[in-house]
């Protein structure tokens, strides 16, 4: 597409993708529309909502100020990466941690960076950049709670 | 470009017009904080989330890292850089009023030279710097600082939010304050600084009334701004007293 740019290599989920896309693209837009993961959401655009967070290097970033060039070489993860069998997942169901659920596969990436027991105190500081709508959180803090205890 | 956090709105929203972009992010470099000497060095990349991690600065300058916990969230923590936070320019930059509390220079260099410029001559105007279109900022250096740092963001929320009024300040022989959110730069307040210098806290209220310059926008109120700058001050004398 375009000459003389080296295209973008690095580890999706666990597999290498090269894909051709322009420098500048947004990595949330790679994501959705070259690579078809539509699991990460755009809420904003803006990086006030947190619903496009993915992992770069195990760090929570919201894709939508990510441009494609930076993440060369990084190991990022998106929602797909958990293969829907990740504790987070479930206890998100169990505690009906999802209402309309734009927030959630950003929510459970933000919360997979927390580690292991956070405490309640971590769990809103780590999710302060992630905004819900329809839960007022409580649901959610109880969902990761849930798997760390 | 580095972390984007700023650029990336802007481009998003179609008001950036440039078409050309040099990525810094690979810089790793000038990701560093390191004591040099008598100044601690903040590389210019060192995004929020380093300044958190980093003990030199905990240890240095605590209301760097009071600041930084308080800027966006997590996410925004990740990415937005000390420099790009610096070289943006705003008014509501919550770093800033740390800065020049600190009496923090930066560091800029073109093909041919490096210089040095007080945060506190950087600023010309409303995100107006001197930085010339060649030159990249190194770092920014805040020498050893004594006394005792306060800082105070205030918000809507206490994330994701920006400044209605952010201040740093610092107790010792001589007094420093910095304000951001209350005039088309961050500011010191030298007259208000002279009268804490003198011990008068009153006095040192009612001149900082006078001292600042605040507007009404989509964020807060001149008056607003006035009356809790003020209650700041106040706050910041009774915390370190």
């Amino acid at each position: 597409m375009l000459s003389g740019v080296p295209r973008v290599k690095l580890t999706l989920n666990g597999a290498e993708v090269d894909v051709d896309a322009h420098p500048m693209k947004r990595l949330l837009d790679v994501l959705r529309e070259d690579l078809q993961l539509t699991g990460t959401k755009e809420g904003c655009g803006e990086g006030e909502c947190g619903a496009c967070t993915v992992l770069v290097d195990g760090r929570p970033v919201c894709a939508c100020l990510v441009p494609w060039a930076q993440v060369e070489g990084t190991e990022v993860t998106t929602i797909e990466g958990l293969g829907d069998r990740h504790p987070l997942q479930q206890a998100f169901m169990d505690e009906v941690g999802a209402q309309c659920g734009i927030c959630t596969p950003g929510m459970i990436l933000a919360a997979i960076a927390l580690g292991p027991k956070p405490s309640l105190q971590d769990i809103k500081i780590g999710l302060a950049g992630n905004l819900c709508r329809c839960t007022g959180y409580e649901a959610i803090y109880r969902a990761i709670q849930r798997v760390s205890a | 470009m580095a972390g984007c956090t700023d650029l990336y709105v802007a481009l998003n929203f179609g008001t950036l017009t440039g078409t050309k972009f040099l990525d810094l992010w690979p810089l790793e470099r000038l990701k560093k904080i390191n004591v040099k000497g008598d100044v601690l060095e903040i590389g210019a990349l060192a995004t929020y989330s380093d300044v958190i991690a980093s003990r030199k600065a905990h240890k240095w300058l605590p209301m760097l890292i009071d600041a930084a916990r308080q800027i966006g969230g997590p996410q925004i923590q990740n990415r937005g850089t000390i420099g790009g936070n610096v070289a943006n320019a705003s008014p509501a930059g919550d770093s800033l009023p740390v800065l020049a509390a600190a009496d923090a220079t930066v560091v800029l260099r073109n093909a041919t030279d490096l210089r040095r410029v007080k945060l506190s001559e950087f600023y010309t105007g409303y995100r107006k710097t001197v930085r010339r279109p060649d030159e990249l900022i190194l770092a920014i250096e805040v020498p050893k600082q004594t006394g005792k740092q306060w800082f105070r963001k205030v918000g809507t929320r206490a994330a994701q939010a920006i400044s209605k009024i952010v201040m740093a300040a610092v107790r010792d022989e001589r007094p420093r304050v910095a304000i951001g959110s209350v005039a088309p730069t961050v500011v010191r307040v030298p007259r208000t600084e002279a009268a804490l210098a003198k011990g008068s806290i009153e006095d040192a209220a009612a001149t900082l009334a006078e001292e600042i310059t605040p507007i009404d926008d989509v964020r807060s109120t001149a008056d607003y701004r006035r009356t809790v700058t003020v209650n700041l001050l106040r706050r910041f004398w009774a915390d370190t007293a």
